[in-house]
């Protein structure tokens, strides 16, 4: 036994550190047949590892305070050994987090993967999609720009809008009246120790819930179905380490591209990942023509706003908008389908997926518009459509008939 | 059926409808090049003396200037005048209660000016003054409608007046004339204007040249990588059926 055997078998008595090794890697067994669409989830957890990493960085650097926040990230953009890469790794990839997890529940959706005995992995997603809402939300006032200042204003007003307990809500999540230094404050706590810890913590269970019940694939059928009767292995499975290891690898490398292109060469991206207001020091006397929130919260923005206010409060929207997250929490009742994939699926299912997501882009799009009297008609079409794709989920899904599906998987 | 196809027509509309909405002034586009050196250095020049008096580039340290192609003394000799050691920030004595006394508005600070207005809008903006007697200043501009800022550059550029023309029953203002030449002529003057932005869209962000160049460098490197790992990913996979 050489040396290195010994001490792994030394710590093995001790830590489960072989087994855990095996059971995530070198002997999950995962379906052979990913595709494309497989890469974001290895590509968000990259994400989650370089968000915390450059965040650990601007942290040495930044002064959450309001006379000195806004300099401060000036300061690392200029007098910060690599201050400038650091930051704009961070804003970057705040931006390609959501582009990555949009992609990956988009993912989701079309092969089923919420679908049984998955469940609790889908809302343990959910859960995650919801915290880093909330983490980049808190994240967004740090700069302390005019758009941090006064998105977080819009924001926080959308809590005050509740009947009875509103006023009081807003101003435990303020800390004040107004946006303020104490805000700030509160928001640096939430942003780099309270939200990441949550986060780390659903990121954690839904791997293990994922690696408990075995990962979905584009045929939306289950390999463990088939088995080796010696080996107890997945006909259709191979082991995540080496195969997905090594071809994550090239997904990372194509994806870092991707990111390095924005990130070296448009790190602004046209003002949809920093924006120009927000090179304006929050002013709160000040109000900016024209408030959007940033790409990734605007198809939310766009529902708040498509629904009118009733006796000139704004909860309907609130609510509306409230609904439109916690819906996909029941999204595993509410498919009623025979099949998961949407290979197998019928051209109902199909339909309804594309107007799902062409509202879902619509929306978003119309969020970062001022609302005039057109586009809000167009936002409350989308809107409608948004919700009917999931209210309307357990009929259009039960009446559909669909394809055989294959006993194995196709490739 | 017939719904359905109003429906999806809207949908593809949707964004033409959008797009439709919102107007505003025609800018000029400003002639940015970070490469050329000479421009920045003149465009630093007329920074120190003309913005600075009134505005601040509080993050902007003298020192960096040397990125400019500048020594340590030729900026303490030439373009130093409010501060006392090239590390310095460049700050402005006027204060921000008495700039807001004054002009109605505190000056802003211009470090980060071109990232929140863009090359384009200052560059049309620092040519589109004209003489005005309704305003406290004695000056309008085509671009800010009543704008604090007088026009500091005057002497240089001349007086410009509005030619009008008639839009929906409204006199709206077509283009401006020279109308008292100053001490440069207009090309002249707009060959300035168009140095000083490109100096105050290097000072937006003066570690850009590198980002681009180092941009590259990664772009390749990962270029190189990714061969590698496609390969890698070939033999591993190869007996994956």
């Amino acid at each position: 036994m050489s040396a290195l055997q010994k001490m792994m078998g030394w710590v093995d008595d001790r830590f489960p550190l072989t087994a855990t090794y095996k059971a995530h890697l070198s002997e999950y067994y995962a379906p052979k047949n990913f595709n494309f669409w497989y890469f974001f989830g290895s590509l968000a957890l990259l994400l989650l590892v370089l968000q915390i990493v450059t965040g650990i960085f601007l942290t040495m650097n930044y002064k959450p305070d309001a006379e000195l926040a806004f300099a401060s990230v000036e300061y690392i953009m200029r007098d910060v050994e690599w201050g400038w890469l650091i930051r704009y790794m961070h804003s970057t990839g705040a931006s390609m987090f959501f582009v990555v997890v949009y992609l990956h529940m988009f993912r989701g959706l079309m092969y089923g993967s919420y679908r049984k005995p998955r469940e609790l992995i889908w809302i343990f997603g959910v859960l995650i999609y919801l915290v880093l809402m909330a983490e980049a939300f808190a994240g967004y006032l740090l700069p302390w720009g005019q758009m941090s200042y006064w998105g977080a204003q819009v924001i926080v007003n959308l809590f005050a809008a509740v009947p009875f307990i509103g006023e009081d809500l807003s101003i435990l999540i303020r800390g004040d009246y107004v946006i303020s230094d104490a805000t700030l404050n509160r928001f640096f706590a939430f942003h780099v120790i309270a939200l990441p810890l949550v986060l780390l913590a659903l990121v954690v269970a839904h791997l293990v819930a994922l690696h408990e019940v075995g990962s979905n694939n584009p045929d939306g059928i289950e390999i463990k179905k088939h088995k080796d009767p010696v080996t107890h292995i997945p006909l259709d499975g191979i082991p995540f380490h080496p195969y997905y290891t090594v071809k994550d690898i090239v997904g990372v490398i194509v994806f870092l591209m991707v990111f390095s292109a924005i990130l070296f060469f448009a790190p602004e991206m046209g003002g949809y990942f920093l924006e120009a207001a927000n090179f304006v020091p929050a002013d709160s006397l000040k109000t900016p023509e024209h408030i959007a929130p940033l790409w990734y919260f605007t198809p939310f923005y766009a529902i708040l706003r498509a629904v009118p206010p009733l006796f000139g409060s704004q909860f309907p929207g609130v609510v509306a908008m409230g609904m439109s997250i916690v819906l996909m929490f029941f999204l595993p009742w509410l498919d009623r389908s025979k099949v998961k994939s949407i290979r197998y699926r019928g051209p109902i299912y199909k339909t309804m997926l594309a107007l799902f997501i062409v509202s879902f882009i619509g929306l978003g799009y119309l969020g970062l518009l001022p609302a005039t009297p057109v586009a809000t008609i167009f936002a409350q079409v989308f809107s409608v459509v948004y919700f009917l794709f999931f209210l309307l989920m357990p009929w259009y899904t039960s009446i559909e008939k669909t394809k055989p599906e294959p006993e194995r998987v196709t490739g | 059926m017939k719904r359905l196809k109003i429906f999806l027509f809207l949908l593809a509309a949707a964004p033409v409808v959008a797009f439709a909405a919102g107007a505003s002034v025609h800018l000029d586009k400003a002639p940015v090049n970070l490469t050329d050196k000479e421009s920045l250095q003149r465009g630093a020049r007329v920074f120190v003396n003309y913005c600075l008096n009134c505005h601040s580039a509080s993050v902007m340290r003298y020192s960096r200037l040397e990125d400019l192609g500048l020594t340590e003394e030729q900026i303490t000799d030439n373009l130093m005048f409010a501060a006392d050691k090239p590390g310095e920030t460049m700050k402005v004595g006027m204060a921000k209660t008495d700039g807001k006394a004054w002009f109605g508005a505190a000056p802003p600070d211009l470090s980060v000016i071109a990232r929140s207005r863009g090359a384009d809008w200052l560059y049309t903006y620092l040519r589109a003054f004209y003489r005005d007697d309704s305003t406290v200043t004695g000056w309008n501009n085509t671009v800010f409608d009543k704008v604090g800022m007088p026009h500091v550059m005057w002497n240089l550029q001349g007086e410009m007046a509005p030619v009008y023309k008639t839009q929906g029953g409204h006199d709206v203002i077509e283009r401006l004339e020279l109308v008292k030449p100053g001490s440069v002529t207009l090309a002249q003057y707009d060959a300035m204007v168009g140095d000083l932005v490109n100096y105050l869209v290097w000072m937006g962000e003066p570690a850009q040249v590198q980002r681009k160049q180092l941009g590259v460098i990664v772009l390749l490197f990962l270029a190189v990588f990714f061969v590698v790992a496609y390969y890698l990913k070939k033999e591993f996979w190869k007996d994956i059926h």
